[in-house]
């Protein structure tokens, strides 16, 4: 009995998180983005949900924390406790596969190797341009318009595009 | 004063006060070159440079928040991140000497960077196996955005050094005016002593030769020279700093010190 209520209530609180978009690129949901790493009840019996940032400093961090709060109180749940997780720190390898499939449509390419080497530094990652998919493509800056995307060139079809960098 | 003897898992005060000195020495450095980074923004040589130098910059103030947070949280007199950052005087700050130098051009900003991205490459790598688990979280999670600050910071060193003869001269000499403050970066002092002993905080020899060949094997692909070792008393961490810093905590404070508790 316990049980099924438990789950009942975990799988609504997930199916809430699911419906969050994340606000700088709005057709990834935060589950989608891998950056909800646990939804339980605790001992004392009150719900957690835990959220780890990107990057230290996204700014998208304190955005995507009011939502939740604002989607919880909604359907009145207020007394589920929001928790930051540090560690382990976010990977771009926890975005979901429906996550990646979503990015490309939508015109980012998602990121192209699970872990980013300190070391490869001429060698930028070969990324497909998301419009006609070709590898014919080149980096234009490490560094683009939010702290997870690098800024890319398709030399095919000429777009310019965002690459969702590996971190 | 302990008696002799005494448990040492016992964290008398001394030893908590050394706790929220060494993080927030950590997180100084991360915010005042920071800000500095944040003053290029509208003035980098490119819009990509000018993109590049403030995602830095965001990266270095977001690491500031979560080690100011938990220094704060160490302190135990409720000062918070923004108490910290804009309610202190410059002699109240730790951060390293050489972060809060001046700008100057773009190639003295990359070398200012690429020191630093290197010292805490070998820092947070260091941090990793601290007892304090928090400090250990923060460290992995700011090692992460440091190695691609690290690409950034090496790969512009590369291209200004082996870049035209105008460029080398110009990197190299601010190469050599900066390099003096490096005396600063893994010398270790009782803070750190007290925090090595306890577990918390790595002993400074090995990162420190690991500092020296990272900085020799940027620097032989970049065809630069390493300046001779010019050792100087420098105290940045112990809140003895260059004039620079003032200058630069009287724009950054403004705001808070003219408005207090403002919000928007």
């Amino acid at each position: 009995m316990e049980g099924g209520v438990g789950a009942e209530r975990e799988g609504r609180l997930r199916a809430l998180l699911a419906r969050v978009a994340d606000p700088e690129i709005p057709v990834l949901s935060i589950v989608d983005l891998g950056i909800v790493r646990h939804v339980r009840q605790d001992a004392d019996g009150r719900w957690r949900v835990g959220l780890t940032p990107t990057y230290s400093a996204c700014p998208a961090t304190e955005a995507i924390r009011s939502a939740v709060r604002t989607a919880l109180d909604a359907e009145g749940l207020t007394d589920v406790i929001l928790e930051e997780v540090l560690s382990p720190p976010w990977t771009s390898a926890w975005l979901t596969s429906e996550g990646r499939q979503k990015l490309r449509s939508f015109g980012i390419a998602p990121p192209e190797e699970t872990v980013a080497s300190p070391r490869r530094l001429w060698q930028a990652p070969l990324v497909s341009c998301p419009r006609c998919e070709s590898r014919s493509t080149e980096r234009v800056s490490e560094f683009g318009s939010t702290p997870c995307k690098a800024h890319y060139r398709c030399s095919a079809c000429g777009e310019p595009f965002d690459y969702f960098k590996c971190l | 004063m302990s008696a002799a003897g005494a448990a040492p898992q016992q964290p008398e005060a001394s030893s908590r006060a050394a706790h929220f000195r060494y993080v927030l020495r950590l997180g100084d450095t991360s915010l005042v070159l920071g800000q500095r980074l944040g003053e290029w923004v509208g003035h980098a040589p490119a819009l990509e440079e000018d993109l590049g130098l403030a995602n830095l910059a965001l990266d270095l103030i977001g690491q500031a928040r979560l080690f100011l947070t938990y220094a704060g949280e160490l302190e135990g007199r409720g000062r918070d991140e923004d108490a910290l950052a804009f309610l202190r005087d410059a002699p109240e700050f730790t951060n390293l000497t050489l972060a809060e130098q001046p700008n100057g051009d773009f190639g003295h900003t990359v070398v200012r960077q690429w020191l630093i991205d290197c010292w805490q490459l070998e820092i947070y790598e260091a941090l990793l196996a601290s007892t304090d688990a928090r400090l250990a979280a923060i460290a992995a999670k700011a090692l992460k955005e440091t190695r691609y600050h690290h690409r950034f910071s090496s790969g512009w060193l590369m291209r200004l050094g082996d870049g035209t003869d105008e460029s080398h001269a110009r990197v190299q000499r601010s190469l050599d005016s900066l390099w003096r403050f490096t005396s600063e970066l893994f010398a270790p002092d009782d803070v750190d002593e007290r925090m090595r002993a306890a577990g918390i905080a790595p002993a400074l020899a090995e990162p420190s030769s690991r500092w020296s060949s990272r900085v020799d094997e940027d620097l032989a692909a970049a065809t630069l020279v390493r300046p001779a070792a010019a050792p100087y008393p420098w105290h940045g961490r112990r809140g003895v700093h260059t004039e620079h810093l003032s200058h630069m905590l009287s724009e950054m404070q403004h705001l808070q010190r003219t408005y207090p508790g403002a919000r928007w």
